[in-house]
């Protein structure tokens, strides 16, 4: 007789979480593979487009590394609040939130002062408006334990619900024949391009600053230890003489606050105006917690997965175009990843064997 | 109707350890028999067994004279056997009607509700329960939440209930109510077997007493033959023999002062009642009490971890009432907490980052922000190495190591801080041996070099054997506090079991 034996991992294997992520794409390729055949589409033929389309010409290659940049942002963010056990499914509506200070500025100062006074006020005002969304949450959470995951959810449709009030409102722009955007923001309230491309490299240097100062954040200092303990055993974390409170709302803040970044990104690097919330952000606040999920909470493997997650987001535009098959099939895709990576981490844990019996 | 129940020659083992041996005990109607010992003597085992949550390795559960077979709780409910256990199995965002439906078969369809509330309100009326149906459990007290418990064994048709020590989360007058009920039960020819470890109850309620010692019935008497002295001598060992004799040491000025201390305890019942003491340099002080006596929010509320509702409480005269755990870290106190894999450490982190957890060890071990992972893993291979901790490397995840390796790691690592005081709660409670002497001796070796220690434990060998005082605790007091050259078994046992006396 033969059977499954199952025993706890003595020691934590970066090889083995390395090969769980490679495991979890891979199962990730197959079924979605499965549903593209369903569709009636050559799976190997999609996965050439998708991967050609983000990856196979120089065109390609700006487009992903244009749309990574939230997702560094954000996903470099996440990572910090997953690590504490903070559940933050907010970013969405942090990014937004983030966006309306920025436009608010852009509009208001844009007119009359330098950029180099008005982007880093914008950014300033973005990282408020996000970490503000977050930290409410954090406060709800630890003073009234009220779950972060139903807050910050629903933060996300209030927040998205705010920017439509705004754009098809207040601050409508004049010269948008009807449109609902705002003005356009005037150029010292814009982002710069490298050349012909949409890469708004300030906000592409601000992605991987943050990246890295998340990481010795979180691996080298007494914050990050403390996180740590917070998110594994919370019980401890309070015998240990950890200021729950502090830590959790700082921790948030910054999450929420990187989000925002993002969403000033979006709004003064590609957009130049507030527009309608799902134009702002393709779903990078939900994809980004894959990438962080897949990265084991690791800002710098974020940097990495966020460029082939963003690269699959690029290639659900081009299926959508050259194979007549809807641009989300990619968040199967996603999904299916996301799913398999989760469950990856049980082997991380544990090791499972089949040995004989006897 | 159960006339006569009787368990005889039960014998129940876990591997090595003797749960049961040989127990013979009978309940007439009409009758209440206490059970009595303490934690660990095999009471909730026998009941357990009664109940078929257990089967007995040997013996049988005879009803009327006629052998049974329980082999499960249906088969015992079905035969007129109803537990109530000592932790409420309530759903609290439920109400009392719907608590009490749960799992009954014989609902009618049509109004069920009517059926229910008409039957809690007969038991109401007969037992004077005044449980209201339609109430939320979590709106309830204990005490109310008991009765609801009592009301679902009854409406499933129990004669004889089991009381699993029911009186430990309820106040007094909670107490005389539930006793009154109880008696109304038995007049109407119901059995009850009550355990329990408090002898003033057990003289109060019960018609005779059977007394458990490490698995064996130790003495068998009618309550109305005995007295409460004599039960204590059969509860608790008579000679309890030292290992390591005890060693004396001179005491040095006051380290830890409480003051008047009260604490409420998690279902709001008064834990700790205006408790003052001190704990000296050079100086073990033991509390001796049967667990649930107010031990654990006492520490609680040392350490920082749960508030008091008046009084104070001083390290080396300062006053460290109600700070945050890591400020009374700070202060020189370590902890070696009762519940070692929930508090202690974190499982899922490696030995080394284990060795970081408390703030007295840190706070030299931080560079500004940075953390300094080189000084942490001296630390960590300190612990192992200087308290024989086996683990494969100290990059090994926590939790894979034994338990009494991991309560060696953190007695290494309270120890080594340098504390002023020591906190100590069941230091070698499910530890080998060897682990326990291990510690015993690094606790006395701490004491030699000037900290002062709190030892809080149910194991009287190790108070014996460690403390200059022990005090006996119970429901929040302290009945007694005693020098080690007065030890005086008789009366550490009537005053654990609430009898005082001089």
């Amino acid at each position: 007789m033969w059977r499954i034996k199952i025993e706890n991992r003595a020691v934590r294997s970066y090889k083995l979480s390395f090969l769980t992520g490679i495991v979890s794409v891979f199962l990730g390729v197959i079924f979605t593979g499965i549903i593209f055949a369903l569709w009636g589409v050559n799976p190997l033929f999609a996965f050439y487009k998708i991967f050609s389309g983000s990856f196979g010409s120089v065109y390609g290659w700006q487009e992903t590394i244009t749309k990574a940049i939230p997702l560094i942002l954000i996903s470099s963010g996440l990572s910090m609040a997953f690590v504490a056990g903070l559940w933050n499914i907010g970013a969405e509506g942090q990014m937004l939130l983030g966006a309306i200070p920025a436009t608010y500025i852009a509009l208001k100062l844009g007119c009359c002062l330098p950029a180099g006074i008005v982007i880093p006020l914008m950014f300033i005002a973005g990282f408020v408006g996000g970490a503000l969304a977050a930290g409410i949450a954090a406060v709800l959470k630890e003073k009234f334990r009220i779950n972060e995951v139903i807050s910050t959810l629903m933060f996300n449709y209030i927040i998205a619900e705010l920017v439509q009030y705004l754009v098809y409102g207040p601050w409508k722009g004049k010269g948008q024949w009807g449109f609902p955007y705002t003005d356009n923001f005037p150029s010292s309230a814009t982002l710069s391009v490298l050349g012909n491309t949409r890469i708004h490299y300030q906000t592409l240097i601000i992605a991987v600053l943050a990246a890295v100062i998340v990481y010795i954040l979180m691996k080298k200092t007494r914050f990050g230890y403390d996180a740590k303990v917070v998110g594994a055993n919370p019980s401890a974390a309070r015998y240990a003489g950890i200021n729950f409170f502090r830590n959790s709302v700082l921790i948030m803040l910054i999450s929420g606050g990187l989000a925002g970044i993002a969403g000033v990104g979006e709004v003064a690097g590609i957009h130049k105006h507030l527009t309608y919330p799902w134009t702002i952000s393709a779903g990078y606040g939900f994809t980004a917690i894959i990438v962080a999920a897949l990265a084991k909470n690791n800002p710098l493997v974020c940097l990495l997965i966020s460029v082939f997650f963003s690269g699959i987001l690029v290639g659900g535009d081009t299926i959508q175009t050259s194979l007549q098959m809807p641009s989300s099939t990619i968040n199967i895709f996603n999904g299916i990843i996301l799913f398999f990576a989760i469950a990856g981490d049980y082997f991380l844990t544990h090791s499972v064997r089949i040995v004989k019996n006897g | 109707m159960i006339q006569s129940l009787e368990l005889r020659n039960i014998s129940k083992r876990f591997g090595a350890v003797v749960a049961n041996e040989n127990i013979n005990l009978g309940i007439s109607s009409g009758e209440i028999l206490g059970l009595l010992g303490e934690n660990g003597a095999g009471k909730s085992t026998l009941m357990k067994i009664l109940f078929g949550i257990y089967s007995p390795d040997n013996g049988g559960i005879f009803v009327n004279g006629k052998h049974i077979k329980i082999s499960s709780p249906a088969d015992s409910i079905k035969i007129g056997i109803g537990m109530v256990h000592q932790h409420f199995m309530l759903v609290s965002n439920h109400t009392v009607a719907e608590n009490i439906a749960l799992g009954l078969s014989d609902i009618p369809f049509f109004f069920p509700q009517a059926k229910i509330r008409n039957k809690i309100n007969e038991f109401n009326n007969k037992y004077g329960f005044d449980v209201n149906p339609d109430a939320y459990i979590w709106q309830l007290s204990a005490g109310e939440q008991q009765r609801v418990e009592i009301i679902k064994v009854l409406i499933r048709g129990a004669e004889l209930l089991i009381m699993d020590e029911p009186t430990s989360v309820l106040t007094p007058s909670e107490v005389s109510a539930l006793f009154n009920a109880l008696k109304k039960f038995v007049s109407a020819g119901g059995l009850v077997a009550f355990i329990s470890h408090k002898l003033d109850e057990i003289m109060d309620i019960t018609d005779k007493v059977v007394v458990l010692r490490r698995g064996r019935v130790t003495g068998q008497v009618d309550t109305g033959d005995t007295t409460k002295e004599e039960l204590a001598r059969m509860i608790f060992d008579r000679d309890v023999a030292l290992s390591v004799p005890f060693r004396d040491s001179i005491c040095g000025s006051s380290v830890l002062e409480v003051v008047n201390l009260n604490v409420f305890g998690d279902m709001g019942v008064e834990a700790c009642r205006n408790l003052s003491f001190s704990v000296r340099e050079n100086e073990i002080f033991g509390i001796a009490g049967v667990a649930g006596n107010g031990q654990k929010e006492l520490i609680e509320t040392i350490t920082g971890l749960r508030e008091p509702a008046s009084g104070s409480i001083f390290i080396k005269g300062k006053d460290i009432t109600n700070k945050s755990p890591d400020i009374i870290n700070a202060s020189g106190v370590a902890h070696i907490p009762e519940e070692r894999m929930k508090f202690g450490v974190v499982s899922s982190l490696s030995v080394c980052e284990n060795a970081a957890l408390k703030d007295q060890n840190t706070h030299m071990r931080f560079r500004g922000v940075f953390i300094d992972y080189g000084k942490i893993k001296e630390l960590a291979e300190r612990i192992v190495k200087e308290y024989s901790v086996s683990a494969p490397s100290v990059e090994s995840i926590m939790g894979n190591l034994s338990g009494g390796n991991i309560q060696k790691f953190i007695t290494g690592r309270e120890l080594l801080a340098e504390p002023s005081l020591i906190v100590a709660a069941h230091p070698t409670y499910g530890v080998d041996v060897g682990t326990t002497e291990f510690i015993r001796k690094k606790l006395i070796e701490k004491r030699d070099t000037g900290s002062a220690v709190l030892l809080v434990s149910e194991d009287l060998e190790e108070l014996f054997q460690l403390c200059n005082r022990i005090a006996v605790m119970f429901r929040g007091r302290f009945m007694g506090v005693i020098d080690h050259q007065h030890i005086d078994m008789d009366k550490i046992a009537l005053w654990m079991t609430g009898v005082s006396g001089n």
